[in-house]
């Protein structure tokens, strides 16, 4: 059996950014296995730019900020499998891959880095009412089919839900020519990033319909129209505002899924609100030595944000590995989400173990104006940071130096408070 | 005049508040730096973007592309159109220059990923 | 001139082709559908039934337990996927138990096996029944299949013994003939001895045609929900409940590829191509679906779909020549999947009082259907993709289904030509991403297999015909 120190599940930017990492704080035996034929991930079909100004500190496109890492990954001679498919992951790490060349194999590894990514929140967990024709896509996948194989899929959109990757290809559907009616969102406000609504949306007058939704999909094989009527409070349509829009294509931009099938059959507890694993604060899941970073860990809105947070994954790895697989030594206190915050990463933190600052990342339940972020380790304030605006549709990232979080003995409570 | 834009310079989104008058920018608030200023006065002046689209290769694969400076926003669709009648064969690299100076704006036009 | 045509390539149309191609008969099968399985027998219960239901002395009940009784042996020979999970009724009301009763009587009428449980001994077997339910009757003999499977198992085994397929063919009209008929059809006519009519909601239509005694198919649309495999062991049995005064409830169960289904509704309507899911139905099926099970995890369901039962207005299947060598097979809402096969030796019955049937001596009673990579143990795995490498490539991860298993599936017998044929005979596409990323691959592969360009691949429906594969 091939054995490795660090397997890496993966080879978008988490699973990169986690490899290239652990080979700087001197890992030798890696391995990155990737399904898809070549590095880079979702990225490879997000060819719209806005990547890498934290990373990089300029614009790029989501192909050029993935050519960066694998650029790295190469120059490290990091060893990579593509066309790779993971089946299993045992608790003890045993990892049991798929290819066309080596057929069924299992390797060993000391440790094992989570980093799948998400998939798309498909039509039928939408419950959208109708028929099932053919031109109904997840915008992921239209955006594939658009960037990768060079086909679009129709010449009528409308799209259902505002997340960033609607909003792009909105523009893109636009730019290859089709009309876009719409972009349809059941929530008063938008999943996506401001910017992308100005330059997606505004830029060529398409309409973004707050507090809307799908209601029926007509045409029994290739689809002819949907129905868009206003919702109330409790995002129940409203009789009597339906609007008809004659259509061909659908795209559903409603959500991203961390794709932890092979976390849970691994065993490792996964947060209900995250769909992810629950991890410390070296990003390290319920089973020690395994690791996840990125959009299996929770749904990230930027790329800059998965790379640090890889980064970070990678090195606990190497702790990890380095203290001779060892579980980390002391108990830890809870980071508890309350007011205005949906969850945290981490969930816990081993005051006695930090390898330095600790990165808190959440998002806010609903629209909070004139807030502040609250921190605080049982009575005492660790952060309080105050903010115009805060929108579910941003990440936030709090950072608590590690000398503050060394004395804490009482478990973090993270909220928003009203200024 | 009072025009209220969103920057769209970086995923924060500023709000930004821009004093117009004859067409001139005044002030601009509400920025968190610098850039803000720049994209409200190039907003109100002379506003530009960056395209992203593919073209087509000779052996039939997608090309992501990219203008590698900024083209006048009135003149997307246009660029777009000169952009996609590229002949690109395979096979690129990232970074690799297909035209100079597109349709007259003095924008090359780059590759954004190696293919083939 | 064909012995025989058969019209409607769902379950009951294929499983009469299967049957006839055990004789030296020159069979054809037509199908308006560029498919196999595209109507009724795709979006169902997918059970096989116990038997107990039917009144007894009808056909239904008959064909039901004869059919059921073959189930285990044909899934075997045929390759297809069914399961024995045992099924029961529930009953909520004390007030209720001469329904129950009257019930299980039935069941023993038709020589059904039956239990009457009280609502703790149900737990017991069911531990996530609703505390509200008193009784259940227990069918240990119910089972539940995969439809497509089934139909598709049918359809190859007929396509292998012989018997023609005309997809995407429509009939638009009977005339009798000297000899039989002439069929006319949107690409071209068939003259033939004998019809089978297998059409579905269409059978009224096509009877008309052939001038038989007239009857009506009301499509009865029936609409469910489907959940992720984490779902699927929410329970194990079949769960009904007895009709109550709010109408037929509906069921709760697993189906044979380890998801949760839970419907259908019960609406009788005039478009015989309304398969359209609505929101007051779906929202019938949750609420309803809670009265068996508790908790429920609707935030698990991956699809939802509608199909239209052919409830015939004679309210038993029409099994009948209609007229001289025009045979029906109409009317054959529930339980026609679990009838299916009976449905099929009915028909060849009463044809062989019209014509002499000799057996085929090199009939081949057995087929294999696609590989599923998944399911095999790792050395087969492994000496499979040394000969077909591209069964160590997945495309489907939801499904874990291979490129291997997509060309199979498009380059068998009656292959696949589009994205739901493709599905349909692998599962990719079948899981819980829905074919957000399995579809792209999916889609270039159909199109290089058929020879054709990406924008030609349908999801369904009738288009060009392929030449084979």
């Amino acid at each position: 059996m091939r054995e490795f120190d660090l397997v890496i599940v993966g080879g978008g930017p988490a699973g990169m950014a986690a490899a290239v990492a652990a080979r700087t704080k001197g890992l030798e035996n890696i391995l990155i296995l990737e399904r898809d034929s070549e590095l880079g991930g979702i990225l490879n079909q997000c060819i719209h730019n806005g990547f890498g100004l934290h990373t990089f500190k300029e614009e790029l496109t989501g192909p050029e900020y993935a050519e960066r890492y694998a650029e790295q990954v190469e120059a490290m001679e990091i060893p990579v499998e593509t066309d790779t498919m993971v089946l299993d992951i045992s608790k003890d790490k045993t990892v049991t891959i798929l290819s066309r060349k080596r057929g069924v194999e299992q390797i060993q590894a000391k440790a094992v880095i989570l980093a799948m990514g998400c998939r798309e929140r498909p039509r039928g967990a939408l419950n959208i009412p109708g028929y099932r024709p053919q031109g109904v896509y997840t915008a992921g996948t239209a955006q594939k089919l658009v960037n990768c194989e060079g086909y679009v899929p129709g010449k009528e959109v409308v799209i259902l839900g505002s997340g960033d990757i609607g909003l792009i290809m909105a523009r893109r559907m636009t730019l290859e020519g089709a009309k876009v009616r719409a972009v349809v969102e059941l929530m008063p406000y938008s999943s996506g990033l401001k910017r992308n609504i100005v330059q997606c949306l505004d830029d060529y007058g398409i309409p973004l319909m707050l507090s809307h939704t799908v209601v029926d999909i007509k045409g029994k094989e290739k689809l002819e129209g949907v129905t868009v009527a206003a919702v109330d409070s409790t995002n129940t349509p409203i009789e009597g505002s339906e609007e008809y829009f004659p259509c061909d294509t659908l795209l559903l931009s409603c959500g991203l899924i961390p794709e932890n099938e092979l976390s849970r059959s691994c065993g490792v507890d996964i947060d209900p609100r995250t769909n992810g694993p629950l991890v410390d604060e070296g990003l390290e899941t319920s089973i020690d030595g395994v690791f996840a970073c990125g959009n299996v860990l929770h749904v990230h809105d930027l790329v800059d944000f998965v790379s640090e947070e890889s980064a970070r994954a990678g090195e606990s790895a190497v702790d990890y590995i380095r203290r001779g697989c060892t579980p980390d030594s002391t108990a830890a206190i809870k980071v508890i989400p309350q007011n205005g915050v949906r969850y945290t990463v981490p969930s816990q933190i081993h005051t006695a173990d930090l390898l330095g600052d600790v990165h808190i990342r959440f998002r806010v339940t609903g629209v909070f104006k004139d807030c502040a972020i609250v921190i605080k380790a049982g009575d005492t304030e660790l952060v309080r940071r105050k903010n115009r605006i805060l929108v579910p549709s941003e990440m936030l990232d709090i950072i608590i130096k590690e000398e503050k979080l060394a004395a804490v003995t009482e478990d973090i409570t993270v909220a928003i408070e009203e200024v | 005049m009072t025009k209220i834009l969103t920057c769209i310079n970086c995923p924060m989104g500023c709000e930004l508040t821009v004093e117009v008058e004859n067409g001139k920018v005044l002030s601009v608030s509400g920025n968190t730096c610098k850039r803000g200023e720049l994209y409200a006065e190039s907003e109100i002046t002379a506003p530009t973007r960056t395209i992203t689209t593919t073209v087509i290769s000779e052996q039939g694969r997608p090309v992501p592309v990219k203008t590698a400076q900024p083209i006048p926003k009135d003149k997307i669709f246009e660029c777009t159109a000169a952009i996609k009648a590229l002949k690109v064969s395979l096979p690129v690299k990232v970074g690799q220059v297909l035209a100079d100076d597109l349709l007259g704006t003095g924008s090359q036009v780059t590759a954004t990923k190696s293919v083939g | 001139m064909y012995d025989v045509v058969i019209v409607g390539g769902g379950a009951v149309g294929c499983a009469a082709a299967a049957e006839l191609a055990k004789y030296q008969l020159k069979v054809c099968l037509v199908e308006k559908e560029s498919d196999v399985c595209e109507g009724t027998s795709k979006a169902n219960s997918a059970i096989i039934h116990a038997g107990f239901d039917a009144e007894p002395g009808t056909l239904k009940a008959k064909l039901n337990v004869r059919g059921s009784s073959m189930m285990a042996e044909l899934s075997k020979k045929l390759d297809f996927s069914y399961r024995n999970n045992g099924a029961m009724v529930l009953c909520f009301d004390e007030a209720q138990l001469g329904e129950l009763e009257k019930l299980a009587d039935r069941g023993r009428q038709n020589g059904v096996p039956v239990e009457i449980l009280t609502g703790a001994q149900a737990r017991e077997k069911e531990p996530r029944l609703s505390d509200e339910v008193v009784y259940a009757l227990y069918a240990p003999t119910s089972g539940i299949v995969c439809p497509f499977e089934m139909t598709l198992a049918f359809a190859e085994n007929a396509y292998e013994n012989g018997v023609e397929f005309r997809l995407s063919t429509e009939v638009t009209g009977i005339e009798k003939t000297a000899e039989g008929f002439t069929v006319q059809t949107d690409r071209g006519s068939l003259e033939t001895k004998a019809v089978f009519n297998c059409a579905g909601v269409y059978a009224d239509k096509l009877n008309d045609m052939a001038g038989g005694r007239h009857f009506n198919i009301i499509p009865r649309k029936g609409e469910y929900l489907l959940m992720d495999k984490d779902a699927g062991t929410v329970v194990s049995h079949t769960i009904f409940q007895l009709p109550t005064k709010m109408g037929k409830g509906i069921l709760v169960t697993p189906t044979v590829h380890g998801n949760l289904l839970v419907g259908p509704t019960a609406q009788d309507i005039d478009d015989k191509e309304n398969t359209s899911t609505t929101r007051d139905g779906l929202a019938e099926v949750r609420a309803k679906g809670s009265l068996s099970v508790k908790d429920l995890p609707f935030g698990k369901v991956i699809t939802s779909f509608t199909g239209l039962r052919a409830v015939g207005d004679t309210h038993d299947f029409i099994i009948e020549e209609s007229t001289e060598g025009f045979f029906n097979a109409a009317g054959i809402e529930s339980p026609g999947l679990s009838s299916a096969p009976a449905i099929a030796e009915m028909l060849r019955e009463l044809l062989e009082k019209r014509m002499v049937l000799t057996p085929k001596p090199d009939h081949k009673d057995t087929r294999k259907g696609v590989t599923h990579f998944a399911a095999l143990d790792r050395d087969a795995q492994n000496a499979l993709i040394k000969e077909i490498p591209e069964y160590g490539n997945i495309v489907c991860r939801c499904e874990t289904v291979t490129e291997g298993e997509i060309l199979d599936a498009i380059q068998r017998p009656l292959g696949a030509t589009t994205l739901d044929g493709v599905k349909r005979r692998t599962r990719a596409g079948m899981g819980r991403c829905q074919a957000g990323f399995c579809s792209p691959k999916t889609i270039l592969l159909l199109a290089e297999k058929l020879g054709v360009g990406i924008g030609d691949i349908r999801k369904n429906g009738r288009g060009e015909v392929h030449e084979d594969a």
